[in-house]
């Protein structure tokens, strides 16, 4: 990417352009619950397999709902398909962890529902980073899947009903839990993933030891550690 | 001021697009004169936006251009205040829904009657969902203008139906910009939203030489440049006024 801010964006700006030369044999579903209707409903669906195997291996292995599922949220795919199946058990907790980058007081955040406001951008209205002349405005995160200005349209509404919860992770938060989760269980969460596991961090130990938290770890972090090395301060390169 | 349909009785009509602020506000003004002086009929004002998904690289560049001078919607309005008392053709703005929704779409449409703005083209806007804008709109007497493209077949009939203003013709798929050639049937398609509207019919999308505009405008009622202009923009700066002038002069005349 090398056109507007280059980042997540701009990839998805380009590729409507691309795609509107070839509207007769293509359609473009972003990688997301995102994007003109009815696309975030497409990927929603699919991504709902996360929630109905939660729901399903919890029944068969203690017979009871969970009390909170965390997941990170960019857009919000994995996080949707994790909360999809329990949004009618008022029990569950529904929590998703949105990118504060270095905090959501500074210019350097992805925090769409922290920081952002109502607007109509890529197809869909829904929360968006922007000033207040509507320009979206540049987003950042140490997670470049969490660095895009908006959230899926279906958050925007979970949010608005009280439904499901929205917090904002820091990158210094997200690398403690990454390193912490690595440490303690051999499992490299990615930094985008690590922000959910942040914030698990900080509920369970106001949780009682019989309830369940559930955190989505969406993706490997193998990716993720030389970038993570670096914001350590280490001169590593892959 | 005159109306878009008054435009369209100089022949064929010749719209310009530039985007405000590209390189200043003043340029901006001071093309406007010069364009109406040209023979332009209408002129369209693009409001930057961040991400202008419509647009080629072309005036993607005049958007960033205009955003990194800091110009915001309230100095557009107020430019198009000043500029209402030197020109006579209708001026329309064009832009996308965000730019609209977050200053207040309601506060929006009331500026536009307040400067003279007669027309309103909404590039992510689709027909499906435009009654968002134009039921406010028209309460102002501004036109949502309709688009059709060359995938818009079925559609066209019930676009060209509501349609308001003039009915805006996509000579091609694809954003816009500067192309060698256009392949579309647009006569095809504009003959199917005659059959439906008596408003204007003018093609965009693609026209930048005069043998391109006189083949545009005999298939239509008048023809709409903006990358070719825009690139003259780009090429000198706040010295383009001239250059643009003489690029409209010649539009104009190869149409007329």
């Amino acid at each position: 990417m090398d056109t507007g801010t280059a980042t997540l964006k701009d990839a998805v700006s380009a590729t409507f352009r691309e795609w509107t030369t070839r509207i007769s044999d293509t359609h473009y579903v972003l990688g997301s619950v995102m994007g003109p209707a009815p696309f975030p409903e497409i990927v929603r669906d699919f991504q709902a397999v996360i929630s109905k195997e939660i729901k399903q291996q919890l029944h068969d292995l203690c017979g009871k709902l969970p009390d909170a599922v965390i997941a990170c949220v960019g857009g919000g795919s994995n996080a949707i398909g994790s909360f999809y199946n329990f949004i009618n058990d008022p029990s569950v907790r529904l929590i998703g962890c949105e990118a504060a980058g270095r905090g959501i007081d500074t210019n350097e955040t992805a925090a769409t529902i922290s920081t952002g406001k109502i607007g109509i951008f890529h197809g869909m209205k829904s929360y968006f980073c922007q000033d207040e002349y509507g320009q979206i405005a540049p987003v950042y995160s140490i997670s470049a899947g969490l660095d895009y200005p908006g959230i899926g349209p279906e958050h925007a509404y979970l949010h608005d009903i009280g439904r499901a919860e929205y917090v904002a992770i820091t990158d210094d938060e997200a690398v403690e839990a990454c390193e912490y989760l690595s440490r303690t269980e051999g499992i490299i969460p990615a930094i985008e993933s690590a922000h959910a596991v942040s914030y698990a961090m900080k509920i369970a130990p106001k949780m009682s030891k019989d309830q369940i938290i559930v955190i989505t770890i969406s993706g490997r972090g193998d990716k993720d550690v030389a970038a993570i090395a670096r914001y350590k301060g280490e001169n590593l390169y892959e | 001021m005159n109306s878009i349909r008054e435009a369209f009785q100089n022949g064929k009509a010749f719209i310009p697009f530039i985007t405000c602020g590209d390189p200043t506000l003043e340029t901006t003004k001071k093309l406007a004169i010069a364009m109406e002086e040209a023979g332009a009929d209408i002129i369209e004002l693009g409001i930057p936006f961040s991400d202008p998904t419509a647009e080629g690289p072309v005036i993607q560049d005049a958007n960033i251009r205009a955003l990194s001078n800091h110009i915001t919607t309230d100095d557009i309005f107020a430019m198009v205040a000043d500029l209402r008392k030197e020109v006579r053709v209708p001026l329309v703005f064009m832009t996308y829904a965000n730019v609209i929704f977050s200053y207040g779409t309601e506060k929006f449409a009331s500026e536009c009657k307040r400067i003279g703005i007669c027309g309103l083209i909404l590039a992510d806007v689709p027909f499906e969902e435009k009654k968002e804008f134009s039921s406010v709109f028209d309460k102002y007497g501004v036109d949502l203008i309709s688009m059709i493209a060359p995938t818009s077949n079925d559609r066209i009939a019930v676009i060209a139906r509501e349609a308001k203003g003039f009915l805006y013709c996509v000579s091609s798929l694809g954003v816009t910009g500067i192309r060698t050639d256009i392949t579309t049937d647009v006569g095809a398609m504009i003959s199917n939203a005659k059959k439906n509207t008596d408003i204007p019919c003018a093609i965009g999308f693609g026209i930048s030489t005069p043998e391109q505009a006189a083949e545009m405008a005999s298939k239509s009622d008048g023809i709409i440049v903006g990358s070719a202009i825009v690139k003259i923009c780009a090429k000198y700066g706040e010295n383009c006024v001239p250059y643009v002038a003489e690029f409209v002069k010649t539009m104009k005349k190869a149409i007329s």
